[in-house]
């Protein structure tokens, strides 16, 4: 049984009590609204992307602490990033929660290893996830009903 | 199996249920999620075991022994439905699938047949979607309207309120016996009369009260009144409408195929008498003999009995809940059955139940399947300890000791 404090680590919580660019991007050019039907979790998320760059991020919503500090950490990492990187950003991320043996890019992690102790409470990956399927769906121009259940 | 006539033994009846005889993340299982489902005796497990291992057949069709045999058993099945809700005759007690089901069958089966144009069904801020989705797609389609009868801040249904929705457009209103998540009983013979006394009839979605305290659907009056086997100690899968005959006996079947007739041609098929009309095909003769099980076990130990500890459960539970600092309880009914709900201001519903269970402890979060709840207290979820009379004081206790664990990671 792992415990708490693997899922629970200080950065994550930090991030939910405290969490960074938790706003509306009012000149955003894409956007996404993710939703957790079973749990409730709700998400938008803004992008502001210049010649295939982020360079402005934001996001609103209800949450628990996993989903919250996901997506404050998602906002860190992606800005200023090109499209391609923040792709190789959410496959790194994913990969780390749904195929913990095998190759995890951690490098391309960094902070986000954080979240790695999620992978061992299943019923959790779906909070952490929820933001980056969102930021997906924005950037495909998706712009609603992503969920993650 | 019970203990004595005066005191009323958890730790006795514990032994009857093996599921909870177990650790859970390395602590003793604390199962708190009995709205959500409850745990089975052994009792009703050796009945599945018997039927299967001994009497499997199917039912009214073979001259065979063990036919005759399941077809016994499963006839008591009805008998004991009928006794539990005290329903006039067996030829009221429907089987169907579940709550689920039986309400389904009802939009379906009455409420189709008798709404139109600007026509209304009421019914209430505290249904479970299941109470609430049917009427809603039924009403689109007959372009009728569905008015909702609200509800005050510590969860009871505002009576005057609906009083005034009553009128000669109201066909039907459909209200819960006991909130899922409030815990709240509602006045179900009052909101009867009030309905008859407009020639309104009324469908009861009994699924949280039918767990906690004796039903007497005579007494109360309801027209149809629905349960699910799992949610009183007995199998998934099985459940009852119980619907007076009169109209029962005027509504067209739900589904089409074999059991449910007398004669067939090609050219006209006679319907079966009742309940039969409305039980097409092979039963699930495990569920409702499974059910009658159940049944039998609750009305060993009294239903009465176990209304009187769970709410002394209860009071002890609140007592314990109100206590700690930062938790807050939804749904403050006076009159309520065994269910806790409530939010905490440093924590999310799913950060609760997720360290609880690390604590061994059981219980459900979310938004349990009543959104317009949750947005009528502004919560996105809750989280929900619901008490069974295998519960005890420990483990009330244990629950909160895990609350404080909560605070401990949070602060």
């Amino acid at each position: 049984m792992p415990g708490l404090n693997d899922l629970y680590q200080e950065i994550l919580l930090e991030h939910n009590s405290k969490p960074r660019n938790f706003r509306k991007v009012d000149d955003a050019n894409r956007s996404a609204d993710g939703y957790n039907p079973l749990c409730g979790d709700q998400i938008q998320l803004y992008l502001k992307v210049e010649d295939d760059t982020i360079v402005d991020v934001g996001f609103q919503g209800i949450g628990c602490a996993i989903s919250r500090a996901s997506a404050s950490m998602l906002t860190q990492s992606v800005k200023g990033q090109n499209v391609e990187r923040a792709q190789e950003i959410f496959d790194a991320f994913h990969s780390m929660l749904t195929e913990p043996e095998g190759e995890v890019d951690y490098d391309t992690l960094d902070d986000l290893e954080c979240l790695s102790g999620v992978s061992e409470f299943p019923t959790r990956i779906k909070c952490a996830v929820l933001a980056w399927h969102t930021l997906l769906a924005a950037l495909n121009g998706q712009s609603e009903g992503i969920t993650t259940e | 199996m019970t203990s004595s006539a005066h005191s009323f033994d958890a730790a006795r009846i514990r032994e009857d249920f093996p599921v909870l005889q177990q650790m859970v993340n390395g602590k003793p299982l604390v199962y708190l999620d009995n709205a959500a489902t409850t745990q089975k005796p052994q009792a009703v497990i050796d009945a599945l075991v018997r039927y299967y291992s001994a009497d499997n057949s199917n039912v009214h069709r073979g001259v065979h022994t063990l036919s005759q045999r399941a077809t016994e058993n499963y006839d008591s099945g009805r008998s004991k439905a009928r006794q539990f809700l005290n329903a006039a005759s067996d030829e009221e007690i429907i089987f169907v699938k579940g709550t689920t089901d039986g309400i389904n069958l009802v939009a379906h089966s009455y409420a189709r047949q008798h709404l139109g144009e600007g026509d209304e069904i009421i019914i209430s801020t505290m249904e479970h979607h299941s109470n609430i989705i049917p009427w809603q797609v039924l009403c689109q389609e007959k372009g009728a309207c569905l008015r909702v009868i609200p509800i005050s801040d510590v969860g009871e249904l505002l009576m005057d309120e609906y009083e005034s929705l009553l009128s000669s457009r109201t066909k039907l209103v459909a209200i819960t016996h006991v909130s899922n998540v409030l815990g709240t009983v509602n006045p179900i013979k009052q909101i009867v009369e009030m309905a008859h006394s407009q020639g309104v009839p009324v469908l009861v979605d009994g699924a949280q009260a039918t767990p906690h305290m004796p039903v007497d659907v005579q007494k109360l009056g309801c027209d149809f009144y629905v349960f699910s086997g799992h949610k009183i100690y007995g199998p998934t899968g099985i459940g009852v409408l119980y619907g007076k005959a009169e109209l029962l006996e005027a509504m067209p079947p739900y589904q089409l195929g074999s059991d449910m007739i007398k004669s067939v041609t090609f050219e006209r098929t006679v319907y079966n008498d009742l309940p039969y009309k409305f039980e097409a095909g092979t039963p699930n003769i495990a569920g409702v003999i499974g059910m009658g099980a159940a049944i039998d076990y609750l009305t060993e130990i009294g239903m009465d009995r176990i209304d009187n500890y769970e709410h002394g459960l209860l009071e002890y539970g609140t007592e314990c809940l109100s206590g700690v600092d930062g938790v807050r309880i939804v749904g403050n009914a006076p009159g309520k059955a065994s269910v806790l709900s409530f939010v905490m201001d440093c924590a999310h519903p799913h950060d609760i139940g997720t360290i609880l269970d690390t604590e061994g402890v059981a219980i459900r979060t979310g938004h349990h399947c009543a959104q317009p709840l949750m947005n009528r207290y502004g919560v996105p979820a809750t989280a929900r300890a619901s008490l069974s009379f295998y519960n005890t004081r420990d483990e009330v206790d244990l629950l909160v000791k895990a609350i404080d664990r909560v605070i401990e990671v949070f602060s």
